[in-house]
């Protein structure tokens, strides 16, 4: 069986606090890494083959090799708990139950790509992730695992939380670090990359809760113990949250790769009431379904992409036989059209009216010309909007189509 | 852009979204003296940070019932007969006509929210600070009850 990594701590009791962290063998890696040079470090991630956990799967070391080294630049680092892709739910579990680990990988990526300034940017709505931050944050400075010269290295970092306030485009890095500013949430164009300009301008790395996480067990087992997990351009442990029609909702966590039946039956129970699989949402409701003949699909990013999908954030919602599709494929519509920041007319005038035109056939008011009209939105949003928000809202939305047809028309005869 | 355009403090405005946090908690909700207060705290005008408040969902200009109730609408929670069963379930116990959306006391307030990140233990609502997990029709109900006697 695999031996968890990410969630070893998780339902331990007092998980939360520091001294149970250090009583399991947390804040080990910190020593070793400060003993490095940062050069190393970031050689070390690159071997390790980790990729981001917060959707798009970027090659993290290539990311820290694009931090400027020249210590005389001021440079931040970020961390994303804005977890807002609907079906998700790791990153509040690893923040409530195991702060400290996401810590100590705040730390020592600072390290290695030279900031002194992280900042955790937190989703408005987590009020006891917030408490939880505040409190590890405090319980670290105090033990001197944060502030100057950590742990007498002479290497010094600040670490503080700053909460969003209800958008879910604010996960899109660019619109968090506009937000971390105090400004409304809007996307910035790229070029620059935050790498090159951020926060106030700096040079700044983002990453997701999750893929922080890793990086002390990077280095305190290796690199080559890391690649060893998952398949070979998919490395590493992923949790997978699973939710839905199934009789074990939560979170798992396996080697990239595992596949999905496994993760639904052998994790997650099987599906509620016994019944059949009509289909799966695998990395969260911006990704396209797969169906039952799909479901042997390794779960790693190659994999899931030549399923015609994405890996996305690893949020498995499983729907079992019986489901109006139609509603489905509304309810994911009307989440875009209600957080499209507005910016850019493609995407607020196209997920709006996507949202519109489907709660239309759902509701048994659909048109001969719908089903054209919706495939012609989607048309219009995909590779037409200023950030990737348009994108998740139409790839789910034009595979339903494809995948449903007969139910879609169904509808505009008759409502189910 | 005016012309007298302020050249803005970086720090200062960064403080934006705690300050409007602030004020919320001390007003209740960001009411025109909120808004000013801010304004004047941080040297940006009204208007910039009234745009900035309209931008995210949790800042109020209204004030809010003493019981806010947040439904959650996402797809873990609509698969889970959550959703807008469940809203349904609230608003009839509540006596919410369609289309009105606070008692007539304005203690209680429904609406929807989008996943709050807890689809492991759909179906979900929200009031106030505190998630309600795993909501059958009937741990509803007695919620409910509890509330309306208080
Ligand atoms: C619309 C949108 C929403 C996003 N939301 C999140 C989020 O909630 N959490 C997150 O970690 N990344 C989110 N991302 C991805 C971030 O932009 C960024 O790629 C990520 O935080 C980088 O971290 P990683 O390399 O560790 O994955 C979102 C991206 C888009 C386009
Ligand atoms: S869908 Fe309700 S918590 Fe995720």
């Amino acid at each position: 069986m695999f031996e968890k990594v990410l969630l070893r701590n998780a339902g331990v009791p007092g998980s939360e606090r520091i001294d149970v962290y250090l009583s399991r063998g947390g804040y080990q890696a910190l020593p070793q890494a400060l003993a490095r040079t940062p050069a190393e470090l970031i050689d070390m991630v690159k071997r390790s083959g980790l990729r981001g956990r917060g959707g798009a799967g970027f090659p993290s070391g290539l990311k820290w090799g694009f931090m400027p080294t020249d210590p005389a630049i001021t440079k931040y680092v970020c961390v994303n708990t804005d977890e807002g892709e609907p079906g998700t739910f790791k990153d509040r579990q690893l923040v409530e139950q195991d702060p400290h680990q996401v810590i100590e990988g705040v730390i020592i990526t600072s390290y290695a790509v030279g900031a002194h300034r992280a900042f955790v940017y937190i989703r408005g709505e987590f009020f006891d992730g917030m408490k939880r931050w505040v409190k590890a944050i405090a319980d670290a400075y105090e033990r001197g695992y944060l502030g100057r010269d950590i742990l007498g290295s002479g290497y010094g970092l600040d670490l503080s939380v700053h909460r969003g306030a209800g958008a879910y485009i604010c996960g899109e890095e660019t619109a968090m670090i506009e937000s971390l500013e105090g400004k409304r949430g809007q996307p910035r164009k790229k070029p620059p990359f935050p790498a090159q300009a951020g926060l106030f301008g700096r040079p700044t790395l983002v990453h997701n809760v999750e893929t922080l996480c890793n990086v002390p067990h990077i280095v305190q087992r290796g690199p080559e113990w890391y690649a060893g997990i998952g398949t070979p351009k998919s490395t590493g442990p992923k949790i997978f949250c699973v939710s839905g029609h199934v009789n074990r909702p939560g979170n798992y966590e396996l080697p990239l790769g595992a596949p999905l039946r496994e993760i639904i039956f052998e994790h997650a129970g099987g599906v509620r009431g016994g019944r059949a699989i009509k289909a799966v949402i695998p990395g969260g409701s911006s990704t396209p379904m797969l169906t039952p003949d799909q479901l042997d699909t390794p779960m790693d990013f190659e994999s899931l992409a030549q399923a015609g999908s994405m890996l996305g954030t690893g949020a498995v919602i499983v729907i079992g036989e019986g489901t109006c599709m139609v509603d489905v494929t509304r309810r994911i519509a009307r989440f875009f059209a209600h957080e499209s920041c507005g910016y850019c007319a493609p995407c607020r005038v196209g997920t709006r009216r996507l949202a519109e035109t489907l709660e239309r056939v759902e509701t048994g008011q659909g048109r001969p010309g719908d089903l054209d009209l919706l495939a012609g939105l989607c048309e219009g949003i995909q590779g037409r909007t200023f950030c990737p928000l348009g994108d998740a809202a139409a790839a789910p939305v034009r595979r339903s189509l494809e995948l449903f047809r007969g139910e879609f028309e169904a509808h505009i005869r008759s409502a189910c | 852009m005016s012309p007298t355009r302020q050249v803005q403090d970086p720090a200062k405005r960064a403080m934006l979204l705690t300050a409007l946090y602030i004020a919320q908690e001390q007003y209740g909700h960001l009411s025109e003296e909120a808004i000013q207060r801010v304004s004047a705290r941080l040297g940006l005008s009204p208007t910039e940070v009234l745009s900035t408040a309209s931008f995210y969902t949790l800042y109020n200009r209204q004030p809010s019932a003493r019981y806010r109730i947040q439904v959650c609408a996402g797809l873990s929670c609509h698969l889970c007969d959550g959703a807008e069963s469940l809203e349904r379930q609230v608003r009839q116990k509540l006596g919410l006509a369609e289309g009105q959306d606070r008692t007539k006391d304005g203690r209680f307030s429904v609406e929807t929210v989008e996943c709050l990140a807890a689809c492991d233990t759909a179906p979900n609502l929200r009031i106030n600070d505190e998630l309600f997990a795993r909501l059958s029709p009937e741990a509803t109900d007695a919620l409910l009850d509890r509330l309306m006697k208080e």
